[in-house]
């Protein structure tokens, strides 16, 4: 049994059928039931207008689930934490159905609160669910699953933290803090998706080894990586440090900054606020930082303002719409004192990911949760923002 | 800066594009190299973007700042000392606001180049005005907001200057009756707040008795955004406005707070046009170019007047076209246009809030 309310909307399940059970984490059932949902989504008509969807739908099958399960080892019994309740992020309109996965590979029953506004990706992947639920195989799992819907409401959000077992709240410091006083059973586990910052690293040299097809490659793969969002997401890098210099360095990065410039003049729509938000940005950068040394642009669709040293707030310097910062030098060591508990994904191209690895551990750096190649940083993962989920959403019985 | 001497003499909408062109460059490169050695902030934006004053050859080539920045710097262009007033913008509660410093030579440039603007319009005798406001948005001399200095600035168009609303803002017509009465027969002039003028002044007629005011002129302005969102456009306002009180000579203009003085007048055909103080360029929000005629862009404002602060080349935040230039059939040169409104607003996309905007 499930709390009710004049404002609160089950979209998927009912108060009354509602039973919290828990499962072992990469339960047969529950892989099933994600590659069943895979199917229906990627034969879904609709769903081909998405491409959130139906990367959403991909993550779902069969095989990539096996390759988690594998990589999930362990010989410790696990169970489910029990229920988990999902506050999801109003402006991103599929990270409540990854949320919901991750959390059902856990072994739990879930309770997930949908973003408030309207997205039609929420209807289609939601409209799936209750699809393959309806199969009479899913229908423990159908018990163990409700989508609910409410306008920001502290009764109502109080009501499900007091029986949760654990929380997965996604959002800016402001909603972080505001979903935590209400409180949860003393036991209860809180996940918290902060507001985070992201940047890149190339190597010059390296970067000027590519073909002509690698180079659009790699376009591509920075285009997705911001410009998708607005580079609103916290895995979209705001700063790109380049090591290198000399002639080596200037032809790299025209090479680079050219190459991205052609696809966002093929692709990107730029609505005529954000140039005003641009400009602004530029001019208001241009007034408070000293350490502006020089500027390109590409139209309004590319701004880069490249930085002589970065300040030690680099963090809150963040661009928006197609805007970068850039920082050049030898090594990466020179950067250290930016690293703070905010930064999660540092995306990278022509340096050795053991390198990186190197540089995150030799500095004892208390930040950096994701090293990745330029063109992942949208691939969300069951590791995320530095846990593993599965560990997180569940306990151990330790059996001696 | 501005040397009123040399403009002041010339009809107000009698300057054809080759002899504005020449007269602008001019004025446009030195009123740019005031700013750049009186305004530090200014300076490193030039430095910056790398703007070669000495090879800009037109206009469209000189950098402009968004009016945003008004809001987040003092910027000033001359000694502190020298400032002798500050304006503000109409921002509501919580928004931040532009602030405009003043010093002796802007404003009485500002107020010379509005009478003149204006007296096109008006003809050159002073009217008995009636300002549809009340007199407490003028009480504070030293801190103007753009509605008190638009209301000051026009009263120099009028004698017997009067309120027509009272500190609760409601028609005060026991006043406006006598104010008519005495002036029964003349033109007089009625200016206000496009806003103000349609909540209080329409809407409060329309539910008591209509009064006949046949021999007036009315000019109005401070944007439309909130009549916009009831679905009243120009054509709207002035057949109410002409059905509650008669009037048929309705001028909305096009202004701002950093730009005061140089304001755009609409015509009897309904086009904006830019005076012999002001000039307009709409351009393409993609790379910042100019459009030409019959293209909706952003609209960048250029006006001869500031030379206290460096907003002479300013970018709204509206969206508008370009009609003409020196052919509308009022026959008034210069360039003409039609402001269509403010950008929008889009949406934000990104993950980081949930649960707070909720509650918005």
């Amino acid at each position: 049994m499930l709390p009710v309310a004049n404002k609160l909307k089950y979209i998927i399940g009912a108060a009354s059928d509602f039973k919290k059970q828990i499962m072992c984490p990469y339960d047969p059932l529950v892989c099933d039931f994600l590659n069943s949902l895979s199917l229906e989504l990627l034969k879904d008509k609709a769903a081909k207008e998405f491409p959130d969807v139906i990367s959403f739908g991909f993550w779902c099958r069969k095989a990539n689930i096996i390759r988690l399960k594998e990589e999930f080892s362990g010989k410790r019994l696990r169970l489910g934490l029990g229920l988990i309740f999902h506050i999801c992020p109003s402006n991103v309109p599929v990270n409540f159905a990854f949320s919901f996965a991750f959390s059902m590979l856990s072994g739990n029953s879930n309770v997930v609160r949908v973003p408030s506004k309207d997205y039609p990706q929420i209807g289609i992947i939601c409209d799936a669910i209750t699809r393959v639920l309806s199969h009479k195989e899913y229908s423990s799992i159908a018990k163990m699953t409700a989508f609910i819907r409410y306008e920001q409401d502290d009764e109502i959000t109080q009501a499900f933290s007091e029986i949760c077992n654990g929380r997965i709240i996604w959002g800016g410091t402001q909603t972080i803090r505001d979903v935590r006083r209400m409180s949860i059973p003393e036991r209860g586990v809180d996940v918290a998706f902060a507001d985070r910052y992201s940047f890149c690293v190339i190597n010059a040299k390296n970067l000027l080894r590519c073909s002509e097809k690698e180079i659009a490659e790699l376009a591509n793969g920075f285009y997705n990586d911001t410009y998708l969002m607005d580079q609103n997401a916290c895995s979209s890098p705001h700063l790109i440090v380049w090591l290198g210099d000399g002639v080596d360095l200037l032809e790299a990065k025209n090479r680079f900054w050219e190459s991205v410039y052609k696809k966002v003049a093929s692709r990107y729509a730029l609505a005529p606020v954000f140039a005003i938000d641009k400009l602004t940005m530029l001019y208001k950068n241009i007034i408070d930082l000293q350490e502006v040394s020089r500027l390109s642009r590409y139209e309004n669709l590319l701004y880069v303002l490249e930085l002589s040293h970065l300040p030690d707030n680099m963090d809150d310097i963040r661009g928006r719409y197609g805007y970068f910062y850039e920082y050049c030098g030898t090594s990466l060591d020179e950067i250290t004192h930016i690293v703070n508990e905010k930064y999660q994904t540092l995306t990278y191209y022509g340096v050795d990911s053991h390198d990186l690895r190197s540089f995150v551990l030799n500095n004892k750096l208390i930040g950096i949760d994701r090293i990745v190649p330029i063109g992942s940083a949208m691939d969300i993962s069951i590791i995320w923002d530095g846990y593993d989920l599965v560990e997180r959403l569940s306990r151990i019985c330790d059996v001696k | 800066m501005f040397n009123s001497s040399e403009i002041i003499n010339i009809p107000p909408y009698s300057l054809s594009r080759a002899k504005k062109n020449d007269l602008y460059l001019k004025a446009i490169s030195e009123l740019t190299k005031l700013h750049y050695n009186g305004c530090a902030q200014y300076r490193r934006i030039l430095d910056t973007i790398k703007f070669d004053l000495d090879n800009a050859r037109n206009l469209e080539a000189f950098p402009f700042l968004p009016v945003r920045l008004f809001k987040e710097y003092d910027l000033i262009s001359v000694g502190k000392s020298e400032i002798i007033k500050t304006m503000t913008s109409s921002g509501t509660t919580g928004q931040s606001v532009s602030k405009i410093y003043l010093d002796r030579e802007t404003a009485a440039n500002q107020t010379k180049a509005l009478v003149k603007i204006a007296s096109s319009f008006l003809g050159t005798k002073r009217l008995p005005m009636l300002v549809i406001d009340t007199k407490s948005v003028v009480k504070d001399r030293n801190l103007f907001s753009a509605r008190g200095a638009g209301i000051l600035g026009f009263s120099m168009l009028g004698y017997d200057i009067t309120y027509a609303l009272d500190d609760q803002m409601n028609l005060d017509m026991e006043t406006i009756s006598s104010f008519l009465e005495k002036h029964n027969g003349t033109s007089i002039l009625l200016f206000g707040f496009t806003f103000m003028i349609w909540k209080h002044f329409r809407m409060s007629l329309d539910k008591m008795k209509k009064i006949n005011i046949d021999n007036g002129i009315m000019i109005h302005g401070g944007g439309w955004k909130k009549l916009y969102d009831q679905s009243i456009d120009n054509g709207v306002f002035r057949n109410a406005i002409a059905e509650v009180c008669g009037i048929k000579k309705v001028y909305n203009y096009y202004g701002m707070v950093e730009q005061t003085g140089s304001i755009f007048m609409e015509c009897e055909y309904g086009h904006l046009h830019a005076s012999i103080f002001s000039d307009v360029i709409i351009r393409d929000h993609r790379n910042f170019e100019s459009l030409g005629v019959g293209k909706e862009g952003l609209i960048q404002l250029i006006s001869i007047l500031p030379a206290s602060y460096p907003g002479h080349l300013i970018l709204s935040e509206d969206l508008g076209e370009l009609l003409g230039e020196d052919d509308c059939p009022c026959g008034r040169m210069g360039k003409y246009f039609r402001v269509h409104g403010r950008i929008q607003n889009a949406e934000i996309r990104g993950c980081s809030d949930t649960y707070a905007s909720g509650s918005k």
